[in-house]
């Protein structure tokens, strides 16, 4: 049953991935060039549509939220690195597997690295000792704890910058 | 009139806005049905499918590993969700027409020319460097930009500001040599 939710859940995002062409490597290095606006357009109306639903689901009592913790310093640098990364591999590990499905064979060594990248991480996380790394962990909380706001207000300014970009995106066309 | 399916392309912020859906609709129907919620996400994966090729050749190291057991080694929700993402782009493109073998993509081509062993080698680094990196952070696009971020998450935040900083910082020194 898990293992068939996982798999519908999937054909589904790999048919939205592919339409909008977000998984192609001139559409991911074009965003980071800032050239094209497709992955703008997809990631920020999924997160607001999704933020909106997921606000509505939780205040309905029918989810749960699973908040990863904000221990700040792995996260940034983390994600600095998973940037330079993905730049140069041109696709994140979402994207790899759908832009190999559309035939883009490049993305299977791509992935390939990932898995070994994986591999090293799960083997040498314990010699990353440094004290810094824990420095700034403020547990599991979201923007709107963090700065005790209610949370459709977050919502509200993220639907109001995702409108203003839109906005400009069309006008510049 | 054309079926959805045939088209070769639909618009992003429709495509985003049903993606936004889903994310939803995994999380509410997991929860009743699963009794645990699915967020969407895509790095753990890797870290168990690297974990089950490793247990080939040394299990007890696997086993003691805690990265390893965190992510867990067996075949999950996850795992099956990424097989789905390249089977729902195989038929999306397939059916659009927009199916294509490549090797070297174009905006590559056009600053370290047509060597296929070339960009393969990029990937490979590229796919290295950013999974190790999103582990260190606790995910990726998936989970820390949509997942996260649709839960409004603190740590999500950054972690989507230094994706983008990082990625736009080495775009920028990769495909860019006007410097």
């Amino acid at each position: 049953m898990e293992l068939i939710f996982g798999a519908v859940t999937g054909l589904i995002f790999g048919v939205l991935l592919q339409k909008s062409e977000v998984l192609r490597f001139d559409r991911q290095v074009g965003f980071l060039l800032l050239e094209d606006a497709t992955i703008i357009k997809f990631m920020f109306s999924a997160i607001v549509v999704g933020a909106i639903g997921m606000y509505l689901a939780e205040g309905y009592g029918l989810i749960e939220f699973q908040i990863k913790p904000a221990t700040l310093v792995p996260v940034a640098l983390g994600g600095l690195i998973f940037g330079l990364g993905w730049a140069l591999a041109g696709f994140c590990p979402g994207t790899a597997l759908g832009a190999l499905g559309e035939g883009r064979v490049h993305a299977l060594f791509a992935i390939l690295g990932m898995l070994v990248g994986a591999g090293t991480y799960a083997e040498t996380r314990h010699l990353l000792k440094w004290k810094f790394l824990k420095l700034y962990n403020f547990g599991t909380v979201t923007l709107p704890q963090f700065a005790k706001i209610n949370h459709w207000l977050v919502i509200a300014a993220l639907a109001a910058i995702a409108l203003i970009l839109f906005f400009m995106i069309e006008k510049k066309k | 009139m054309q079926l959805f399916i045939f088209k070769s392309k639909w618009n992003p912020y429709l495509a985003g806005a049903l993606a936004g859906l889903l994310a939803v609709g995994s999380v509410v129907a997991s929860t009743r049905y699963l009794g645990k919620p699915k967020y969407l996400g895509a790095s753990t994966s890797f870290v168990s499918a690297a974990g089950i090729i490793e247990s080939q050749i040394d299990a007890a190291r696997v086993k003691s590993n805690r990265h390893y057991r965190q992510a867990g080694t067996e075949l999950d929700w996850q795992m099956m969700f990424l097989v789905g993402i390249f089977l729902g782009s195989l038929v999306s493109s397939v059916a659009g027409g927009t199916f294509k073998f490549e090797m070297v993509p174009s905006i590559w081509c056009d600053f370290y020319g047509d060597n296929g062993f070339k960009r393969a080698f990029a990937a490979f680094l590229g796919g290295f460097i950013s999974l190790y990196g999103a582990r260190l952070a606790g995910g990726c696009p998936s989970g820390h930009g949509l997942s996260g971020m649709m839960q409004l998450a603190l740590s999500s935040a950054v972690a989507m500001l230094a994706f983008m900083l990082g990625g736009i910082i080495s775009a920028t020194v990769i495909y860019r040599r006007s410097w």
